[in-house]
Parts: structure tokens; sequence; C-alpha cells
């Protein structure tokens, strides 16, 4: 998994659509099967998939490597947690408020606070550089989280438990179908914001930046208001995933921030495959299904599960979508010999 | 085509789905711990103990053979609760059991009472399910949290120890053990430190506990933080004038081990260990140590007491488990040996159990063990059971 | 907080400081002149720990016990090198990290399945158990004392090493300009996989002189590798001086962080130290490379 920015630009989004339609016949597929848990996974790789496509624009475009997404995330569930916490115990977060559990509000805030706090993190961050970077970025990861932990009235430690019922426009979404399509509307919504970014002016400057800084400052562009604002945006889409976590299991803690899940982010995302839109969903759905499947086999399952991260990486330099253009290059070696 | 979409469900659902219909089914059990990070040696202990329990009652529950459907919740509340609703959605379990921590308690618990399923605790004991949130469906056959802290109180109250340090990790549990200490101790806390969560060095809080100067210290650090702090402690040469007291937790077999001599001496209240003084435990040490080469901890013994738990209730009505009602009231008089002696649940469905304390020694192999000496309270009920109000079916 | 505290808290500081620097200066070495994030460094003063716990109770001695730590740990980290890592020097801080990464995985879920997820013991020899007046009624640690000097052995052993010998200077050839190294006869991988190794020594080092202090588990790794990427961060990547003195730092703030302010902002104080530094000094506070 070379740097995203060294690779040919991957233009193509309809396999990021395509994906997209296939996780939509998800609750079909589950009611099919007569095992309603189905679509409760599927809900989870959308979730992360929003989280994971988000961070492409850092990681893959930017060439950034960061290790603060699980804290954004986190900063998303907890936004929607607190304002729903306020309004079960009617007491007023400021001015008067008492808070809201309907989600056509609290996401877009989650969405803004994340962002904010990305952007903090992000003009601090910034001004380092390659390695400094992640580990700058790592210890932000570890100071929210401890941020996490030290908000006793919200459960500290053991996380903040959503009583009252979610609602999205007034109507009640603890419907899982009904949830699984609003969480697949956010991602195709993600998708298509990124895409759009990474083909914009702004994404081109992202990549120029990401493989020679020094000749794009000297073509009169300067990166760091660029990352910023990619950064940025990463931050608050990881947000809006983390609010859509806390909301689908109507609970948020401190664990969904540690730096480990970080981690497994960057995996997701570079596992797909770095720098396309749809790269990071395939991580992110791998992932999950990796994990969940493993663990219910055996106990030791990190230690497959490690060997499988590490041979894709030493094999696949363009993670797993990379299978994808080798399956191609096969194909055209094929016609070739038929010429 | 019915053929295909159970080989494709089968597929998809990583073969953990069981299609085959039996002449008796299983009772299905959900055993979700953890098996990974620092917490990896309770989700062990328990489990090991639940199987042992398991093979006393002849591999079965209320006469029925047993499916048991394990995962790792990695200590992470999202995790647990992703596995919680693969149990009770996919494997349709009839009892979930195993969770080590309260934050992952209290994470899964509600989903699965919401689908009808028993949550029978075999460690975490939350406050909230002892009190407001107790539910008809859900037991600790374990403990509360606070009550081995409590109990601790009480037996330095009639040692006459005056001046106390307190000191716990920065979260809830933490908070709680301290909470429940302070509730029954009448003499002067001359210090209560919270440390962060996973603290490696304490040499700053040892400094302050000897600035201090204390008759003893009271704390709680489960798992390796208790290792870190003990081993800190006794080389620092403060046991001698200030001796540490906890709950049983911050000095059990579970990291004594690692501890050696550092812990000899140290004092905790205990609802059970290994040197408890009944033919029952005595058999269960005995067979757990043949079989997995360790002493067992109180994690190891709840796990035997929760599959002997679940066999009496379940025999009790002839294995028909299905009836919930009847399940319930079955385990509310479960009548059953537990290691512990006496032990009967509350009106809350949290334990009411005696508390000993005991003294860490060396056993004749030179292993460090909790000694058991005086009991300190009988018939201990928790804090919060009078907030429970809980409907009578 | 009367002056003997004080005085005994900063030596507290100091002393964790040093054991940091223990760990940071493997970290930084490898980091800064192979340009290599090495996040599995944990995974090597693990071993270390793991291999000392072992061997100590196999033969009952300490110094043995070091010195199976230090050989394990090396030979982990060379074996680690040549295997896997070295494939990864020229790829991109992202496949590092994903290689390391999954290393961690790999590492500590085999240890638990040879040694089980219980910890481990490692105790002390009698002569070092006990404690020393520092200052009249303030009894100290000598074990602890002991570590602060082994570390300032280490840290002045290193600063020569790199500095005043041949080796050194083929090591700091090789990452200033490996291309011209190589062609003037500097056997680069070579040097390279040495410099791994002892990378791997030291960190295997720190491993064993904390075992008795910490637990010996699975994942001890990790939250201490964390400490040492803040002090590799702050000294400046590649600098040893820089990782002294930015270790005693992290010591000291941490130490009276902890004492000084509420549970929730001393565990947060490391960290906003951190970032409060690399905002006015974005390469640290010893940069070394541009």
């Amino acid at each position: 998994m070379a740097d995203g920015a060294s690779r040919p630009i991957r233009a193509a989004l309809w396999p990021a659509l395509v994906l997209i339609a296939l996780l939509a016949l998800a609750p079909a597929l589950s009611i099919w099967l007569d095992d309603p848990f189905t679509v409760k996974i599927a809900t989870r790789i959308v979730i992360f998939a929003i989280g994971a496509v988000a961070l492409d624009l850092t990681l893959g475009y930017a060439g950034l490597v960061s290790l603060c997404q699980a804290a954004f995330f986190g900063v998303g569930g907890y936004v929607v947690g607190i304002l729903a916490w306020h309004q079960a115990n009617s007491e007023a977060v400021l001015a008067g408020w008492m808070g809201s559990s309907e989600l056509a509000l609290t996401l877009p805030l989650a969405f803004l606070v994340a962002g904010l706090f990305a952007a903090a993190v992000g003009a601090v961050s910034l001004r380092t550089g390659g390695p400094y970077f992640i580990m700058i970025t790592l210890a932000f990861n570890q100071m929210l989280y401890y941020g996490a932990v030290a908000l006793q009235k919200y459960g500290g430690d053991d996380g903040l438990q959503i009583i009252n019922p979610l609602t999205l426009f007034g109507y009640d979404i603890s419907n899982r179908y009904k949830f699984f399509y609003l969480a697949l509307t956010m991602l195709l919504a993600t998708v298509l914001l990124i895409d759009r970014l990474a083909r914009s002016r702004f994404g081109v400057v992202l990549r120029a930046a990401a493989v020679n800084e020094t000749r794009a400052i000297a073509v009169g562009v300067a990166p760091w208001p660029y990352r910023l604002v990619a950064f940025a945006i990463t931050g608050a889409l990881a947000g809006l995933a983390g609010a859509l976590l806390a909301a689908s299991q109507q609970f948020i803690s401190p664990a969904d921030m540690a730096w480990d899940r970080s981690g497994d982010f960057v995996v997701m995302t570079a596992l797909g495959g770095v720098a396309t839109v749809w790269g990071p969903i395939i991580g992110a759905a791998a992932f999950i299904f990796t994990e969940l499947s493993l663990s219910s086999y055996m106990q030791h399952w990190q230690l497959p599960f490690g060997l499988i991260i590490l041979a894709i990486v030493l094999l696949l330099r363009g993670g797993l979508a990379q299978l994808v253009d080798l399956a191609r290059g096969a194909k055209k070696g094929g016609e070739a010999v038929h010429d | 085509m019915m053929r295909f979409r159970t080989a494709f469900a089968a597929a998809l659902l990583c073969g953990t789905f069981s299609v085959a219909a039996r002449a008796e089914d299983p009772v299905k059990i959900g055993f979700l711990s953890t098996f990974s990070g620092p917490g990896a040696a309770l989700g062990q202990e328990v489990l090991d103990g639940f199987k042992l329990g398991l093979e006393a009652s002849g591999g079965k529950i209320g006469g029925r053979p047993v499916e048991l459907f394990q995962a790792d919740d990695q200590a992470k509340p999202d995790v647990g609760r992703q596995q919680a609703d693969k149990m009770v959605e996919r494997d349709k379990i009839n009892v979930l059991t195993g969770v080590i921590f309260s934050n992952v308690m209290l994470a899964v618990a509600k989903p699965a009472l919401d689908a009808g399923v028993f949550v029978v605790s075999a460690n975490a004991g939350p406050s909230q399910y002892a009190g407001a949130q107790c539910n008809p469906h859900y037991f600790a056959v374990s403990f509360q949290n606070d009550s081995g802290a409590e109990a601790m109180g009480t037996y330095l109250n009639a040692k006459g120890v005056k001046k106390i340090y307190a000191l716990a990790p920065n979260y809830p549990a933490g908070k709680d053990f301290i909470a429940g200490f302070k509730r029954t101790f009448k003499g002067e806390l001359v210090g209560e430190k919270y440390t962060t969560f996973g603290q490696l060095d304490y040499a700053a809080e040892i400094a302050e506990i000897r600035a201090a100067n204390p008759q003893g210290v009271f704390f709680f650090y489960p798992g390796g933080m208790g290792v870190n702090f003990v081993k800190q402690y006794d080389q620092a040469g403060l046991k001698k004038t200030a001796p540490l007291y906890g709950p049983s937790f911050s000095v059990d077999q579970t990291v004594l081990p690692a501890m050696g001599d550092a812990a000899l001496g140290a004092y905790s209240a205990a609802f059970w260990a290994e040197t408890w003084d009944n033919p029952q435990s005595k058999k269960f040490v005995a067979d757990f140590e043949a079989k997995y080469h360790r002493i067992p901890s109180s994690y190891a013994s709840d796990g035997y007491d929760t599959a002997l738990v679940l066999d009496a209730a379940a025999k009790a009505i002839g294995g028909k488990i299905e009836d919930k009602k009847a399940f319930r009231k079955a385990l509310e008089t479960a009548k059953f040996t537990s290691l512990r002696g006496n032990f009967k649940f509350d009106t809350n469905h949290y334990p009411i159990q005696d508390y000993y304390l005991t003294e860490i020694v060396k056993d004749p192999k030179g292993r460090p063990i909790m000694q058991v000496r005086e009991k300190i309270d009988s018939d201990h009920r928790d804090a919060y059971v009078s907030q429970c109000k809980m409907a009578a079916e | 907080m009367t002056l003997s505290l004080f005085l005994e808290q900063l030596l507290n500081g100091v002393q964790l400081g040093v054991m940091l620097f223990l760990m940071a200066s493997g970290l930084t070495l490898v980091f800064g002149i192979m340009n290599f994030i090495n996040l599995a460094h944990g995974s090597l003063y693990m071993a270390g720990a793991f291999a000392a716990a072992v061997a100590q109770q196999a033969t009952g001695s300490f110094v043995l016990a070091i010195v199976a730590g230090v050989v394990a740990a090396a030979l982990l980290g060379i074996v680690l090198e040549r295997a896997i890592l070295q494939r990864f020097y020229t790829r991109s801080h992202l496949d590092q990290v994903l290689a390391t990464f999954a290393i961690i995985l790999i590492l500590n879920e085999t240890t638990r399945m040879i040694f089980g997820p219980s910890p481990l013991r490692m105790s002390l020899p009698h002569a070092l158990s006990g404690s020393v007046p520092i200052l009249p009624g303030v009894p100290y640690p000598t074990y602890r004392l002991v570590v602060l000097l082994a570390g300032l052995v280490v840290a002045g052993l290193l600063y020569l090493v790199i500095m005043r010998t041949r080796m050194g200077m083929w090591v700091r050839a090789g990452a200033s300009d490996r291309t011209t190294a190589s062609s003037m006869g500097v056997n680069v991988p070579v040097v390279f996989s040495g410099l791994f190794g002892m990378g791997a020594a030291l960190a295997g080092l720190a491993g064993i002189l904390a075992a008795p202090i910490l637990s010996v588990q699975v994942g001890m790794g990790e939250p201490v590798l964390i400490l040492a990427l803040v002090v590799t961060v702050l000294g400046g990547v590649g600098s040893i001086r820089g990782a002294f003195f930015a270790a005693l730092l992290v010591g000291v703030v941490d130490t009276f962080g902890r004492v000084l302010l509420t549970p929730a902002l001393g565990s947060m104080a490391i960290f906003v130290t951190m970032a409060i530094i690399l905002a006015f000094r974005p390469r640290g506070m010893f940069a070394t490379h541009g």
C-alpha cells in the first residue's frame, strides 16, 4: 500500500455505488434468511465504512496517517448520547435548552462538534509532518480518550446509555431496518462528498502536496490550509459515524475512543485500498466480518487476524482493491494471448 | 431451494448457525467474556470454573445437553454489544453469562433482557442492576461491587483502626468500592486518591501515603494495576507500618502468582477464597488444580456456582426453561450447594452471602494464598436492594 | 507539600523518566536513523520481561534473567527485522504502521498461547529488595535507585557509541545517505540489522528492569509504547540526547500531574505538554533532521 498519492487516480465512483447497492439488499437478505442479526452487522459495516471512507481523505489523498480517528468518532457519539441524556433527565445543557433525541438535529451537531475538535487537533498536528504527525495524532487520541473517561457525570468509563427513544423528524427510528437505511444514506452522502472533493482542485492539491510538498509550495500553493480542511472533514464525518453507532446501539463509551480503535480504522482504510472511495468500504466489511467470525470460532483469534493483515500488507501493495487490478490484468493478459 | 438457503445461511453465518434439529433440544448458553487484552486472564478463569461446574452436573443443565456459544468482548462495550446481539438474535441463546466488566454488562444486558434472554452474571455486579434497573430476568451469582468494600469497613471498625488512606482507579467501579468503604468505615480517611485507569507507576502516590502516615491502606486495583501497586508498595517498605486492606479482587489468585512475596500480609474481605472450609470447596480446588494446574480464584468459583445455579433451577422445573415465569421462580429459589456455603438470592437477585477476612500467607509449596480468618459479616445484603422495585410476575 | 516530599517526588519523576528513556532510546534510534516506525517495539519490551521472568523461575538467578531477557529481545528483534521488517524500509510509513500493528497482535496472542493469560512473576534478589534513606526520614526503594543508575549508564554508553565509534559513524552515514555509504563499503543491511538488534536489546532491557516493579503480562508493551512515542517525538526523532531530556520531562510532568491535579487532568498532563511543545517546536526539542 504505497502512499495513495503515488498511485494513478482511480477515478471510478461506480464500484462504490455498486457496493452501496449491494449493501442496500441486506434487509431483504435478513428477512429471507430469517436472521435479524444480518442487518445489524450490515449497519455496523456501514457505520465503520463511513469512518473509513472519511479517513481516506486524510490517509489516502493527503498522505497523512492519522491515529486520531477513533477520538472524533467518540466525540460524535458523545454528542448524541449527552444531548439525549439531558432530555431524559430534564436538565439544561445550556441556556435552558433541554437537549434533544431528535437525530435530524443531533447528527448534524455531532458532525459539527467533531469537525471543530478535528480542526483544533489538526491546527496543532499539521504543523508537524510524516512520523511526527502519526505520533501527535496518537497523543491527541489518548488525550480525548482520557477526557471521555473523566466525564463522570455521563458515566465515565462505564459509558453512557441512551434510554429515551431516538427520532428522525419526529418519527421513531428504533426499527433496525429504518435505521439501516438512514446509515446507508449517510454512507452514500459520504462517498459522494469524498469523491467530489477528490476530483476537485482541492483533491488535486492534496495529492500533489503528498507527492512532493516542496514542489507544491514552489508553484505557490501552501498545503497547510488544504490539509486542515481535509482533516476537519475527516474528523467531522468520523463524528457522524460515531453518532450513528451511539444511536444504533443506544450506548457510547470511552472504549469506542481507544487508540487501537484508531488503528482499526487505519487498517480498514488501508486494507481495502487507499485513495479509492470503494476500497475502505470493502476494508470495513472485511474487517468486521473477519473479527466477528474468527472470534466466534476460536479464542486466540487475534493470531490469524494479525497474520491476515500482515500478509495483505506484504503481498498486496494496493490492499484488497489490488485484487481487482490483478484480476483485470490477468484478463487483459489472457486477451493478449488470443490476439 | 430450502437447502440452498440453509447452505447459504450457514456459509454466510460463519458456521455458527445451527440447523440440525435434535431429539433433545440443547440449552443454549451465550458465554460472552473477555479473552483478549489485559483482562483475558479473568475471562479464562470464569470460563474454566463454569466448565468445571458443567462437568459436575454431567455436562447437562436440567437434564438437557448444553450448547455453549463463546465470544470475546475485548473488554469493549460496543464489541460486547455486537457479540451479544449475535448470540441473542442468531444463536437464539436462552441464557447470557460470562461478562467480566461492569461497563460491558451495562451495554449488553438491556438488549438481551429486552429479547427475553436471562442474564445470569458470573462476575460483573454493577449497582444499576442491583437498584433502580433491577430486572426479573437479571441475576448476579457473584456479588455487588460495593459489598466487599463495605465488609472491609466493618472489619476495620471492629479492629479499632482510625486512619486509613484509600486508593482506586478513576473509573466507576473504583468509585463504587471507595464509596462502599466509606459507607461503613467510621474512622478518618487521611487520603482519598483516584489514579488513572491502567497506571503503571505508583511512586508518587506511595510517597504521599508515607507522608500521610495512615494505620492502613484500603485499595482496589484489579488485574495488572494491582500487581504494579502491591509490588511497588512492598518495595517502599511501608507494609509493616500500614498494612494493605482491600476487597478480594485486589489480591486473589489471578494476580497473586505474579505478586509473589510482595503480597504477603495483605488482608481482604472475601465471599470465597481457595482455603474456604467446606467439603465442596476443597473438592473444587483440588479438581481445578488437577485440571488447570493453578489455584482457582473467586472468578472461577463464581463461574462454577453459576453453572450449578442454572442446573439446579432448570432441574427443579424439569428442564423447561422456556417457561420464563417458572424459570425465574426456580432461579430465585434454587437449591444448590454453593462453594460459598451460605448463599441465597436477595429480592434484587443479587446474593446474600457472608464475608470473611483473609490474609495472604504462603502455602506448604511456598505459593501465596488467601488464608481464611474470621467471619466479618453474616448474610450481607447490598446497599441498593431497597431501590429495587421488581414486579412480581 | 514539604520540601523533603517535593524532593522525593522529583526523584520519583526522574526515575520514571529514566525508565521511559530506556524504552524510547531504541525506538528513537530505529525511527530516526532507519526512518522506520516500529509500533512493535513494545512487543520487544514484553519479550525481554517474559524471557527474564521465565529464566529467573528456572534458574533463580537475577543476573541470568537479565542476560536471557536481553538476548531473547535482541534475537527476536533481529529475526523480525530479517524476516519481515527490512522489506518495509522502503515502504511508506502507513505500511510500516500496518505491518507492525499486525505484529503486535501476532506476538501478543502467541505469548498468551504459550504462557497463558495470567501475569508472571519476577522478583528481586534480597540485596535489592529493601530501601535506603536518601533524606532523613525518607527511605527510598534500593531497586529504583539501581534502575536510575542503569538508565544513566546506558544513556552515556549510547551517546559514546553513536558519536565516537566506527560503528556509530557507519550508522550515521547509513542514515544520512544510504547509497553513498553503500558505495563506500559500508554494508548497510548488516549495519541496520545490528542497529535494529541493539534497539530491540534496549527495549528488552527496559522490559527486564521494569519487570520487578510492574506486572509481567501480555499487552504490557502498549501503554509504555505510547509513552515512549511521546518521548521520542518530544525529544526529536533520532536524537538520543533529546530522548533523554524529553523522558525526564515526561516523567516529572506525569509525577507532579498525578500529585497536584485532579485525576482526569493528571492523566492528560503528558499529552497536553506534548501538544504545547509541538505547537511551538514541531520537530521536537532536539531535532536532528531538517
